[in-house]
């Protein structure tokens, strides 16, 4: 039993990564209904700015990767580059899209993904890097004591981070101003408009809030499994998690973020083994299928019947 | 040709649908005769469409039924409502943007197209004479509606009153026995109005077609209808000759008043 | 005046409705066939075979499927290259355990089952659109593959599940110089597009289209959506099964499932956004394109910059110049390059006398 739940345990942190990535999708999707296939590139393009910067504070100033001065200035300059990304992809990407059908807008996310894949290896080479963020990988002491449970220190920071940021998030959109245009644009584009906030503006906000919520997911990622390209790849994970959770709830991303990860590990673990194992590569995906059967409009989803 | 007008061959009873918590269709019970022209006129969002679109299958009543050609039914999809005898316009144009005109109205005819897909890779005998013998009625129904000069017309390209027209023609080419019309006219200027009245009249009185018909121009409902029903906020409020519902005090009060 | 339409009244529906209606465009089809049968095997290299021609021509296969699917029925789908892979994998295995299969009817099958398989994952279409269905396609995507690596059976046993492809014999014509096998290819490929182009231009395409454009009206029409759906899944599967059988017979020879892994199914994707969605001719000229750039820009990086150059930088930009392009073709030409094809066509129509 008790390793039961250390799987469990296990499989929801590592939900909570998935979740993190689904949020990401969530943001763009809410704010423009662009369902964003490059939050995964985005993912992988900060872990590796983070690093590359890092190495280049060394280089260059001296400072160690894992001190507090190099983590702070890679943590800038890795921001910067997210809003730079985010309004390079309004102004070349968006802007051009209008009023385009979504689904041509996504497929020009597949492209922005190998797009930014190829820069973010361009600029700081594609050799899997290790990401030191200052927190040990260790069992939990007294877990392990009372309950004889081993639950990784870091795996309990990384879900707490991963918390706050949600929590931030959604009183970013509850009580700011931005935050209630954001919502607004979400309902209509119209009525945002007549708010007086510019769409692009709105945009751009949108994009850099998901740069920030990648550059975290890739920051605890990188951290766990080092920086490498399968990153962008693991991150695809996150779309089985919005047909769970609906592309529009975050409430709906984080919770199914926990039921994906939570299900991955216990079926790797007690179903793996009878079918030669690896089966985290496709399980999720069929998970999120066959739900879709019963239930096509999601856990939080509102059912809808066309208008003709 | 005369003018014949037959037996109920729709008739709905106690018909209730809603979404959600809006009650969009309450209680509502009327028919259809064989051969005349019928309409549904109301105010904006009284439940005219989604009267149309419970006839046809593309909405399920919670309550009520349904009985077409003798056949009562209470769930069924639209294109088996097609595979018997019902085909529709749709208020806001619902065109295959990205096919031509020709190839719009052959879609009419895909009920009647039984050849598989094998045949058709091949485009060979059968295949190909069933083709061409479906593009001749194709083309009658084109010359009907005088839009032979934009059949290779891509339809996204033509204007809107042009567009209504070919959506019409599409239904046409199915050999409804039931046609149901929302709002053909509407945002079309006189003459393309009058043209258009002209077609649904000539379809009614040469192929005897049996005829829906949702329009908010009073004049021509007036005009053109043997029957009217009005709906009001999903209800029923009246139901009659033209001459009786545009003189029903009730119709008059929660619609008509506004008009005349 | 050389490309004109005009003068050439069609004096039945028959003419009318011939597979290419235009006669320049009759001649100019049957010429390029006819120089891709005989003139090409007299010119081209051994090379040109083997890294280029052979290799365009699959791909053009595979992209004709997802055209059908997603450009024709608009279904999007990134698991093309799954369904490649189960072709592949059938023939070679219909190759191995049946004595005396002919390698047609190996291929045949081996789109058979790759349609099969379609249809499973085409199931889900029946309820979700658009992403969620794009979603769904991954799953097949990944299944297939671990399925194939997960049971050796698929591979007859062999280490890592690679696979070598049995010798093509044809009614005692021994396919194996690269020109034959680009003959055997270019066979096939015809007979196959002209097949898809006569289905496009029938109900069948049209039922596609229709549901595409807008399902519900398609199915008020009476076009039965299951049926539709299933069908394109089928016929779009089938297709790419076909073009993977080919893959490893024709093309590479000796292939491990990992050869038809997401990166294909995006490129299969690309082609036909850059060729041009919902056409025959777009999948060839995205293919084709797709084919070309790689090699193009190693010549050109080789000429700009010698050999100086980490073989990593080539293969970055390369990314990024995939991306930027479908990026870019998106916004300034969302139907392709068979649309500018066709644009160019119309100037000539008018040539010499312009608006
Ligand atoms: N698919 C749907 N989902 C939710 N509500 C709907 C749907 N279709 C119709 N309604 C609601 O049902 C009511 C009736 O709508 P309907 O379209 O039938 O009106 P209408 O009489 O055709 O109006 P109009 O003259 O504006 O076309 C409205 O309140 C509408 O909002
Ligand atoms: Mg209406």
């Amino acid at each position: 039993m008790t390793f039961f739940f250390e799987v469990l345990i296990a499989g929801l942190l590592s939900g909570m990564l998935y979740a993190l990535v689904a949020l990401g999708f969530v943001l763009i999707f809410k704010a423009s209904g662009v369902f964003n296939f490059a939050q995964g590139a985005m993912v992988y393009f900060a872990a590796l700015t983070f690093v590359g910067v890092g190495e280049k504070l060394l280089l260059w100033l001296g400072w160690a990767p894992g001190s507090f001065a190099s983590f702070l200035g890679s943590l800038l300059v890795t921001l910067a580059a997210m809003v730079v990304l985010a309004i390079l992809i309004e102004r070349f990407m968006l802007r051009g899209l209008v009023n385009q059908p979504l689904i041509t807008l996504f497929m020009a996310t597949i492209g922005l993904t190998f797009f930014i894949d190829g820069l973010a290896q361009l600029v700081w080479g594609s050799n899997v890097r290790g990401l030191d963020i200052g927190i040990a990988d260790e069992p939990v002491i007294w877990l392990l004591d009372s309950a004889n449970m081993l639950v990784s220190k870091f795996d309990l920071t990384a879900a707490a981070i991963a918390a706050i940021l949600v929590a931030l998030l959604s009183l970013f959109f509850q009580y700011t101003k931005t935050g209630r245009a954001l919502r607004a644009v979400a309902d209509d584009h119209q009525a945002a408009l007549s708010i007086g906030v510019p769409l692009e503006r709105i945009w751009v906000i949108v994009w850099v809030a998901a740069g920030v919520v990648a550059l975290v997911a890739g920051l605890i990622w990188g951290a766990r499994n080092g920086v490498q390209y399968a990153l962008s790849f693991t991150a695809l994970k996150a779309l089985p998690v919005l047909i769970l959770g609906g592309f529009t709830s975050i409430p709906g991303a984080i919770v199914g973020g926990l039921i994906i990860g939570a299900s991955e590990k216990l079926a790797e673990v007690y179903l793996g083994p009878y079918v030669g194992g690896g089966i985290d590569s496709w399980f999720p995906y069929i998970m999120a299928l066959a739900f879709l059967l019963i239930r096509p409009e999601g856990l939080f989803g509102e059912k809808h019947i066309d208008r003709v | 040709m005369a003018r014949t007008i037959g037996d109920v061959i729709l008739d709905l009873q106690n018909i209730s649908l809603s979404f959600g918590g809006v009650k969009a269709l309450t209680n509502i019970s009327f028919n259809v005769r064989q051969g005349e022209i019928r309409s549904i006129i109301g105010p904006n969002g009284a439940g005219k469409s989604s009267m149309l679109n419970v006839i046809n299958g593309v909405y399920h009543p919670q309550e009520g039924r349904i009985i077409f050609m003798g056949k009562e039914r209470r769930k069924m999809n639209p294109h088996e409502a097609a595979a018997q005898g019902i085909a529709r316009t749709f208020q806001n144009i619902a065109l295959f943007k990205g096919m031509t005109v020709l190839d719009n109205i052959m879609t009419g005819r895909n009920l009647m197209m039984k050849r598989n897909f094998l045949w058709n890779a091949l485009y060979w005998g059968p295949a190909q004479r069933d083709e061409i013998a479906h593009r001749k009625r194709v083309e009658e129904i084109i010359d009907f509606l005088e839009i032979q000069h934009i059949r290779k017309v891509p339809v996204g390209r033509l204007p809107y009153g042009l567009q209504k027209r070919v959506e019409l023609a599409r239904a046409l080419a199915a050999e409804p026995k039931l046609l149901l019309l929302d709002e053909p006219m509407a945002g079309m200027n006189v003459e393309e109005k009058q043209d258009m009245c002209r077609f649904i009249l000539d379809v009614n009185e040469q192929w005897g077609t049996t005829i829906v018909l949702i329009e908010h121009d009073m004049g021509v409902v007036m005009d053109i209808s043997d029957r009217v029903v009005v709906l009001d906020y999903g209800r029923k409020i009246g139901d009659g000759l033209p001459n009786e519902v545009k003189n029903d005090p009730e119709v008059i009060k929660a619609y008509l008043g506004a008009v005349y | 005046m050389i490309y004109r339409e005009a003068g050439q009244f069609k004096a039945s529906y028959e003419a009318d409705m011939q597979i290419f209606p235009i006669r320049q465009d009759r001649i100019a089809i049957a010429a390029i066939v006819l120089f891709a049968f005989v003139g090409v095997p007299l010119f081209a290299s051994e090379y040109w075979f083997q890294a280029i021609i052979t290799p365009a021509l699959i791909f053009s296969l595979a992209a004709l499927g997802l055209n059908i699917l997603t450009g024709y029925a608009g279904q999007l789908s990134l698991g093309a290259a799954g369904f490649m892979a189960v072709g592949a994998f059938a023939t070679y295995n219909f190759m191995l355990r049946i004595d005396g299969m002919p390698f047609l009817v190996a291929m045949v099958l081996g789109g058979v089952c790759a349609a099969l398989v379609g249809i499973v994952f085409g199931l889900p279409s029946l309820r979700i659109k658009g992403f969620y269905l794009a979603v769904a396609t991954l799953a097949a995507q990944f299944f297939i593959l671990w399925v194939l690596v997960k049971f050796p059976w698929f591979s007859n046993y062999s280490a890592s599940g690679v696979i070598t492809a049995q010798e093509i014999v044809i009614l005692g014509w021994t396919v194996d110089e690269p020109v034959e096998k680009y003959l055997l290819t270019l066979a096939v490929v015809t007979v196959l597009a002209l097949a898809a182009k006569n289905l496009a231009r029938t109900h069948t395409g049209r039922a596609w289209m229709a549901v595409r454009d807008m399902d519900v009206a398609a199915e008020v029409i009476g076009i039965p959506l299951m049926k539709t759906k299933l069908q394109a899944f089928a016929i779009s599967s089938f297709y790419c099964g076909v073009a993977g059988a080919l893959y490893a017979f024709t093309y590479l020879g000796t292939v491990e499932p990992e050869a038809f892994n997401l990166d294909l199914s995006f490129k299969i994707l690309f082609m036909i956004i850059i060729g041009g969605v919902g056409t025959v001719l777009g999948s060839f000229l995205g293919a084709a394109f797709i084919t070309l750039l790689p090699i193009f820009l190693n010549q050109l990086f080789h000429a700009l910059f010698g050999d100086s150059l980490p073989p990593a930088f080539a293969s970055n930009v390369e990314l990024m110049i995939f991306g930027g392009l479908i990026i870019f073709f998106l916004i300034v030409e969302p139907h392709g390059l068979a649309r500018l094809w066709q644009i160019g066509k119309e100037k000539l129509r008018l040539w010499p006398f312009p608006h």
